[in-house]
């Protein structure tokens, strides 16, 4: 095991689950977290797809890092992560119709997610191919672990059920719950994601980002001097 | 080992392909320059969008036929769903070729079009086709459309050569997404038997509940024409707000709204008085009643 995760593999890997989390210190891919989490598999699925893509990517722009012109380097590695994702979305209206269904654009927009952009040209444009494979890896699972609380929370509080099994019976249908559907509209996201973003950085204070300016105090006396 | 050498083999008439030898050369060339230069750049760009292009087309092609499969399957479980066919863990295939038969319907004299392939005709890519589909006039258009196809395909459930159901194809804009569905009707061209909704974009868990089963079940024995009028050509049957009380004259005419989705709730009372409005199937469903669909 330890011949194949080294150190820096392993680091890798693990960092971007809480301590460099995409979502939560990056705060990247926003967008498809709010969108696809109403219900439980729907997040996964895109979680896989998003994870796939940007290990993928990574990998690929890796290896010819070396070879691309400065000038084109967003266009190529645009057009790489484009690529993936029309075949991600080809392999899932193949084989997970009912899921792509209901993904619709959400799976074509994975081209747009910051995450994968972001890791390529943060991380595979100066790392070989392997650590940006496991790098791409690592960031996926970090926005996985967030999809996948928000989704809980979101199915779980907003229809009663979890993966479509029913966890708390509904009112409507004779049971003593009775559905938020606030937890259904993409705001409840925001509102998910703040709250993981502030448990985290109350865990871990070093990820509270450093005050832009100070505000100045007023009581120095100044202002009865003029 | 037989691939091992098929390989070598390969390799072998590789290296003695006076093209694939320039080539090389080229590619070693190409990739000693920096990367900057303006050859090595437009080089790598095509280079790229072949490999790419291979790999999207390669995907889409190999992947078609499953796609086409799956669609074709969603559409015939949707029919039987809404003919109260569709049973769990039985051939969608079979039973959809056995039970359902597929007419083309002209739409504005309300006769059957028997010169038309109709296993080919498709309702949707006609709509879009200028030549199969007619503009509706906007004081018309309450179900937000714009065009609609000339001709409809409905579908026939029968048994023992009389009419069971009949299956008509309906569409229009709820709050985000234009929603496409299946309503049958008893062949009394009156009474609803079930409705559902195959493609649509709604809000989920308020608008997006028009695929709830419990909501869909409402929908059975309600009346789409006000039986006390002769004339079979305005439907009054319409969502309302709230709960229908059964025991009040003209419950038969009405159906619960969704909760929480008014517009979706106006969209779906919208599309439905269109589609058997005279603008719809109404021609159609008043050959049904004289002719008994033969």
């Amino acid at each position: 095991m330890s011949e194949i995760l080294n150190d820096e593999t392993k680091k890798v890997l693990t960092t971007p689950l809480v301590n460099d989390n995409p979502i939560t210190l990056q705060v990247l891919g926003i967008c498809s977290a709010l969108a696809v989490t109403s219900q439980m598999s729907t997040s996964l699925i895109m979680a896989l797809a998003l994870t796939l893509v940007t290990a993928f990517s990574s990998a690929a722009i890796s290896s010819i890092r070396n070879h691309i012109p400065g000038s084109i380097r967003i266009i190529v590695q645009m057009t790489i992560i484009a690529s993936l994702v029309i075949v991600v979305d080809q392999v899932l209206k193949a084989f997970a119709y009912e899921i792509s269904k209901q993904l619709s654009v959400f799976v074509g927009l994975i081209i747009t997610n910051c995450i994968v952009m972001g890791r390529a040209e943060a991380y595979a444009m100066k790392n070989p191919p392997l650590e940006s494979f496991m790098d791409g890896i690592g960031n996926g699972l970090g926005y996985s672990l967030i999809l996948i609380i928000v989704a809980f929370f979101r199915e779980t509080l907003g229809s009663g059920k979890l993966l479509g099994f029913e966890v708390f019976p509904l009112a409507k249908d004779g049971g003593w719950y009775d559905p938020n559907g606030l937890m259904l509209l993409p705001p409840s996201a925001f509102f998910i994601i703040g709250l993981i973003i502030w448990s985290v950085r109350q865990w871990k204070p070093n990820q509270v980002e450093q005050a832009d300016f100070k505000i100045l105090s007023i009581s120095h006396g100044e202002g009865g001097h003029h | 080992m037989l691939k091992c050498e098929h390989f070598n083999k390969i390799c072998v008439a590789l290296d003695n392909c006076e093209h694939y030898q320039k080539f090389k050369v080229y590619k070693d060339k190409i990739l000693a320059l920096g990367n900057d230069s303006l050859e090595k750049t437009i080089a790598i760009a095509v280079a790229l969008c072949l490999v790419c292009a291979v790999l999207v087309s390669f995907s889409a092609v190999a992947l078609k036929p499953l796609q086409v499969h799956n669609k074709e399957l969603d559409m015939k479980k949707n029919i039987l769903d809404v003919a109260g066919l569709l049973q769990e863990d039985s051939d969608i295939d079979s039973a959809f070729a056995e039970k359902i038969e597929a007419k083309i319907v002209d739409l504005e004299t309300g006769d059957y079009v028997e010169d038309m392939n109709v296993a080919d005709y498709d309702q949707r890519k006609a709509a879009k086709d200028p030549e199969l589909s007619v503009a509706i006039p906007k004081d018309k258009d309450i179900a937000h459309i714009r065009v609609k196809a000339k001709y409809a395909k409905v579908f026939l459930v029968k048994e023992d050569g009389a009419i069971k159901s009949i299956i008509l194809p309906i569409n229009g804009y709820g709050l985000w997404s234009t929603l496409y569905g299946f309503l049958s009707v008893d062949p009394d061209g009156q009474t609803v038997q079930s409705i559902n909704f195959y493609d649509q974009a709604e809000t989920p868990g308020l608008g997006g509940e028009v695929v709830n089963p419990a909501w869909r079940a409402l929908w059975k024995g309600k009346k789409i024409y006000s039986e006390s009028s002769a004339d079979m050509n305005e439907p009054v049957l319409s969502l309302i707000k709230g709960v229908v009380d059964n025991t009040k004259a003209g419950s038969q005419y009405q159906v619960d709204g969704l909760a929480g989705a008014t517009l979706t709730s106006t969209g779906v009372s919208n599309l439905v008085k269109y589609w058997m409005s005279k603008e719809g199937f109404a021609p159609y469903l008043a050959k049904v009643r004289t002719d008994k669909g033969v």
